[in-house]
């Protein structure tokens, strides 16, 4: 579904962000991208919708090749992949339904959207994907009013509205507290499972991804490191990716989660 | 804790003090030194003929007691028609003026213009900066006569280069974020601008028009001074004429209109926040 080839990435100022990543996601797979600030995470997201333009390698979406488009091939491309922000990068004096709907500015022309008059399609699944993520009694509110994991579930909305193939997700987390970090990764990841959409997360509690995603791939200064299973992320495998480091707490506080999530579920069931 | 290391022995008890900006001592104290004598010489060039003053001193008095009896009638409807010439010069420039400062400010922002666009319409603001209101007005009366529409011409002019100087800055420091996320919709340019951007800078923009409205008037009464119409050209004659109490008149209305736009402009900055 996803496949990037030979992709290399290096800034202006020199800095190789990516040295040649070759990675293959299939349809419906979620994939956690792991590894220390500044191994390339973001700038890998990035790169595939173009929102930073690789310096050379390939990346198909299908069997479409993204880096050679034009301005407006790329457009309709990028509708095909949703992105969710870190800090939810909402539009903060829109509202939250003007917030969700412009996931699909893709699709309809200029006036339509600058009168704010979407078709009744669009509305409707706004309200739709709304009522999924408990917030339709928020919609006409400003985004600045709602709390961080609000804020985040109408980032999640937003992407979910272009009707994307593939979810890019870029920290997630980062700004929430540890219940709603939980919350909305498991949201994530229920909603591409109901939808059959492939994802690729950044996130850098490692415990967190473990929890949630069936492979894991470790960054380290712009090339693959570690790709596997969640449960192959030994301590020797956190040392290749991270550094050294006491990492026996990072694993056995995983199986604690668990047990602790669980627990939690049962207890609200 | 292990033992204190060396560098810390030595810090410990010893009073700490911000770093100075300049950190040669004997620099510091000789360029205080010289901007004082500067400023001592500075003002000890400057002429002052007391006795022109004390003759002054009368003149003085006349033109700011006549603030205690103005005389709005004697001269009634030339001032009711300058004022109204005024405003209708204010709201026209701001109008037309805000409406070309849009484009031209969008253009002048780095993070959403290309190179060629930038240069170009930076220039203008430039061009539009370096010419002072009353320079413009003074060409401007050259070319199409004495009147209002000199005026209008110079304020729309004027406020070109002021509010897409700013406008641009303000479109420069948004959250970049905010509009990458719009963009990764698969956004149009226009539709970006429409959601990524202009949210942004909106509350700004209507704040620095208003402002913009207020400085127009003000600047009104200047350009009737070089012939540009308005309450400027009621106020000059009525100078001309030693008719201090119509000055005084005219004065306490640009005052009574310059604070009404100013609480007009808090009013609505607070209600687009």
């Amino acid at each position: 579904m996803l496949r990037l080839e030979k992709l290399v990435k290096t800034y202006r100022t020199g800095d190789q962000a990516l040295k040649s990543v070759d990675l293959n996601v299939p349809k419906g797979q979620v994939v956690a991208l792991i590894g220390p600030s500044g191994a390339g995470k973001s700038t890998l997201i990035r790169c595939i919708n173009r929102l930073v333009e690789p310096t050379s390698g390939k990346v198909w979406l299908g069997d479409t090749e993204l880096t050679h488009l034009g301005a407006g091939a790329l457009r309709r491309e990028r509708r095909r992949m949703g992105m969710i922000f870190q800090e939810y990068a909402l539009v903060e004096r829109l509202t939250v339904m003007e917030n969700v709907l412009s996931g699909r500015l893709g699709y309809v022309g200029f006036w339509r959207s600058f009168a704010r008059r979407f078709p009744q399609s669009d509305v409707d699944e706004a309200f739709r994907l709304l009522d999924r993520v408990g917030l339709l009694g928020m919609a006409d509110k400003r985004a600045d009013e709602l709390s961080g994991g609000q804020r985040q579930r109408v980032g999640i909305c937003r992407a979910l509205i272009q009707n994307p193939a593939l979810l890019l997700v870029d920290e997630p987390t980062a700004s929430l507290d540890p219940k709603t970090s939980r919350q909305i990764m498991r949201l994530i990841c229920e909603l591409c499972a109901e939808r059959g959409l492939a994802a690729i997360i950044n996130i850098h509690d490692v415990a967190l991804a473990q929890m949630f995603v069936a492979r894991v791939i470790g960054l380290r200064f712009g090339a693959i490191e570690f790709d596997g299973a969640p449960e192959a992320l030994t301590p020797d495998v956190l040392t290749r990716i991270y550094g050294e480091e006491d990492w026996q707490a990072t694993i056995r506080k995983v199986d604690e989660d668990e047990a602790e999530a669980s627990a939690t579920a049962e207890a609200v069931a | 804790m292990t033992a204190a290391s060396p560098e810390l022995t030595a810090r410990l008890g010893q009073p700490w003090k911000k770093p100075p900006l300049i950190r040669q001592a004997w620099l510091r104290i000789a360029l205080s030194l010289g901007a004082v004598v500067y400023l001592a010489a500075a003002v000890s060039t400057v002429e002052v003929n007391w006795s022109r003053v004390y003759e002054g001193l009368d003149r003085g008095a006349a033109f700011i007691l006549s603030f205690t009896r103005p005389d709005f009638l004697t001269r009634g409807s030339d001032i009711w028609e300058g004022l109204s010439e005024s405003l209708i010069m204010t709201v026209a420039a701001s109008v037309v003026g805000i409406a070309i400062s849009i484009p031209i400010g969008l253009g002048a922002a780095r993070n959403i213009a290309p190179l060629p666009v930038y240069l170009i319409c930076r220039s203008i603001i430039a061009l539009s900066r370096a010419l002072q209101e009353v320079i413009v007005a003074i060409l401007l009366v050259a070319i199409f006569g004495f009147g209002p529409l000199a005026g209008f011409l110079t304020l729309s002019f004027a406020t070109i280069g002021f509010l897409s100087k700013l406008l641009a800055e303000d479109i420069e420091a948004m959250d970049r974020t905010q509009a990458e996320a719009i963009r990764a919709t698969g956004a149009g340019w226009t539709q970006w601008i429409n959601y990524g951007v202009q949210p942004q800078v909106m509350p700004r923009l209507i704040g620095l028009s208003m402002y913009r409205v207020d400085i127009n008037f003000r600047e009104s009464a200047i350009l009737g001074l070089v012939g540009a119409g308005g309450i400027g050209a009621t106020l000059n004659t009525a100078f001309d004429r030693y008719e201090f109490d119509t000055a005084a008149a005219v004065l306490l209305l640009i005052i009574g209109i310059v604070m009404f736009l100013e609480y007009l402009s808090g009013v609505v900055r607070a209600r687009v926040q």
